[in-house]
């Protein structure tokens, strides 16, 4: 009996590998195939006029932090990267701190309505996601812009005499980005919170807690998940942000995607892009690691 | 009284206005001794909870003053204190182990490190889970569960323990060990203890005294033993346990039950006219027909083994339930149909108030 219901669980399990095969295969070469021409190329010789010449050479990856002069040939450390680096970094930490600072509060709130007033609050947040990025990005240029929405208004009312320089500034990226990526920090810390059992509040009260201790001591460690969770999508995408730096910083506050595609249209330097891309999963796939291991260690240990 | 731990002095709570407002607690008042196992008892919705949360502080009373080894604490928060709760969800912390649930009250206090982790320990073993200390909270039982919420809520040695229905979620037989375990507790630890539920059984068997609510206003306050001899009132000595509630007329001091003969009940010599008799199924004997003070015809008789209960009709209509104590044969004589006489044992028919 045992042996034939066996028989029948293997069956049927073969029958389902079988079955997604093709989309398997279809996934594999679609998912590994592209990143697998990006590590090729990262090894290769620029061409001339874009593309890559057939040849091994790990100019690609030590361009990443070196320039070979052209008249000497000397290698030095290329600050100009650095500081694209350094902005894509610090950019994506300051949004991730500031989403986190603002969409804390605001998860709070949403996960503390009385349930049937929960929804209209969850779509009022999910609202931006309506429109496309790059148009809801050219709003916010539109706003802050030197001749700009905001500007015209502070004007008219007196209180500043001379136009505030936001656009094209790291700031400007920074608004930018913090307004794009917010959704996505006040959604799981809302599914955590809305978790959170809100009896715990009154346990820390009576033994003595503050209220700023009930925050730090409680709230906090138990929705952890949901932070983690918030900041991880922040951040990732931050980091890979495309659009918001390229319409709200201009052409010079450049960050990483700005400057990968850089390397593959004017630049002229494929193998330096690629190489870029690579290392751009790299950094991402360890964020998301330690998001799992996380995420696993929290479960298993309840 | 100076060593009265706790006192609540003439409170009253409305919850909600106008039309929709609630009275939980009608001008009730009780103080309650240093040491004492208190227990509040009613059924659902007299205000139990809403009681202990204004002792805990988590409400605030409409009108009226809680105080606290005679100082009055109406307006200080949960946390300024000396009151822990063990509540009914337990609410325990699930990110901390049971030795750091049961440390963070001290903690919150301010204590030095040796003397958090010393009380935490003398603690654990106190509610025996000495072994368990590292772990999630997660990972314990409902009763030992139960235990960490006791340990947590003692730990930082509370001048009053309030429990609110602390083990309606255990099952019969852990129930019952936790009954023990709660009295040793408090025995061992010399806390007040007040104590909420609505299981009778479980307030009869625990307490020191015992609070009889019902819709917001405490219907009579003494020790088990007084409340199930001497109810005070209808509402009061049918909530606990069974009794029997007998018309009958009272003059000059003596009582006559209505189709029946006198009763040894006695009424102040001031009242008069139609009054309630009640007594206990126990305490009636049935005899041959003629004999003792009230005629009856047998209908029923249910065995229940230790008991048997017999069911039986009134010349008016009105029933009586008898409860007798089964005999070595199991069979006590009597059926259905039967015509008898009841009597009552000495003192057992108490008049109730109004
Ligand atoms: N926050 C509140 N808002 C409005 N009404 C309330 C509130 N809390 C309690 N009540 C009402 O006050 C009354 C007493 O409630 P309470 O919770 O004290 O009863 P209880 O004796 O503890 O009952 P139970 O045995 O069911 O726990 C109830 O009618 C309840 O509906
Ligand atoms: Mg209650």
């Amino acid at each position: 009996m045992a042996n034939l219901e066996d028989r029948q669980d293997a069956r049927s399990a073969r029958n389902g590998w079988l079955l997604s095969t093709p989309a398997l295969v279809l996934l594999a070469l679609a998912a590994v195939g592209p990143l697998f021409i990006m590590l090729v190329y990262s090894f290769l010789v620029p061409g001339k006029y874009g593309n890559v010449e057939w040849g091994f050479s790990t100019d690609g990856w030590t361009g990443i932090l070196f320039s070979r002069d052209i008249f000497d040939d000397t290698v030095k450390l290329a600050d100009a990267h650095l500081t694209i680096f350094w902005r894509s970094i610090k950019l994506s930490l300051l949004t991730t701190i500031f989403t986190f600072a603002v969409g804390f509060p605001t998860a709070w709130f949403i996960a503390t309505r009385p349930p049937r007033a929960r929804p209209f609050w969850l779509f009022l947040i999910t609202i931006p996601f309506w429109t496309n990025l790059l148009i809801r990005t050219y709003a916010i240029n539109e706003v802050i812009r030197i001749e700009g929405l905001m500007n015209t208004i502070l004007l008219k009312l007196g209180l500043i005499t001379e136009p505030l320089r936001i656009i094209y500034t790291d700031f400007a990226v920074f608004i930018g980005m913090t307004y794009v990526y917010l959704p996505l920090m006040v959604l799981p810390m809302f599914a955590a919170i809305d978790r959170f059992d809100m009896r715990l509040l009154e346990a820390g009260y009576d033994l003595y807690a503050t209220r700023w201790q009930i925050l730090r001591r409680i709230i906090l460690p138990v929705v952890k998940p949901g932070i983690i969770a918030g900041s991880i999508l922040v951040f990732v995408p931050s980091l890979g942000a495309y659009v918001t730096p390229r319409v709200l910083g201009g052409g010079k506050q450049m960050m990483i995607s700005n400057f990968i595609e850089l390397q593959f249209g004017q630049g002229r330097n494929w193998p330096l892009g690629a190489a870029l891309s690579m290392l751009l999963l790299v950094v991402v796939t360890i964020a998301l690691l330690i998001y799992v291991r996380y995420a696993n260690r929290e479960t298993s240990h309840g | 009284m100076p060593n009265d731990a706790i006192e609540a002095r003439n409170i009253s709570k409305i919850f909600g206005q106008g039309e929709a407002a609630v009275r939980a607690l009608d001008n009730v008042s009780v103080s309650i001794s240093q040491g004492e196992f208190f227990t509040l008892l009613g059924p659902s919705g007299c205000g139990k909870t809403t009681l202990l949360r204004m002792i805990a502080g988590f409400e605030s009373p409409t009108s009226g003053q809680i105080l606290l080894d005679g100082a009055d604490v109406t307006e200080l928060p949960p946390n300024k204190r000396p009151v822990n709760t063990v509540f009914q969800s337990y609410a325990l912390f699930p990110h901390l182990t049971v030795a750091q649930n049961v440390a963070f009250g001290l903690q919150m206090l301010g204590k030095p490190r040796a003397e958090v982790a010393e009380t935490t320990d003398r603690m654990l073993a106190l509610v025996k889970l000495d072994q368990m200390a590292g772990r999630k909270t997660s990972q314990l039982s409902g009763g030992q569960q139960q235990r960490v919420a006791l340990a947590r809520a003692l730990a930082p040695a509370p001048r009053v323990l309030l429990l609110d229905e602390p083990l309606s979620a255990l099952d019969l037989k852990l129930r019952k060990e936790m009954q023990i375990e709660l009295k040793r507790l408090q025995h061992e630890t010399g806390i007040t203890f007040i104590f909420v539920t609505h299981d009778q059984e479980e307030a009869l068997t625990m307490s020191d005294r015992i609070a009889v609510m019902s819709a917001g206003k405490i219907q009579q306050i003494g020790a088990p033993r007084d409340i199930y001899t001497r109810p005070v009132n209808r509402f009061v000595a049918g909530f606990i346990g069974e009794t029997n509630f007998l018309a009958a007329e009272a003059a000059n001091g003596r009582v006559t039950l209505k189709g029946g003969g006198p009763t040894d009940a006695t009424v102040e010599s001031g009242r008069s006219g139609a009054v309630t008799v009640a007594i206990r199924p126990e305490q009636v004997r049935i005899g041959a027909p003629g004999e003792g003070s009230l005629p009856a015809t047998l209908r029923d008789l249910v065995y229940f083994g230790t008991d048997t209960h017999c069911y039986l009709t009134l010349a008016d209509g009105s029933e009586v339930v008898v409860r007798l104590q089964s005999p070595a044969s199991g069979d006590v004589g009597l059926e259905p149909g039967a015509e008898v006489g009841l009597s009552f044992a000495p003192g057992a028919a108490q008049v109730l108030g109004d």
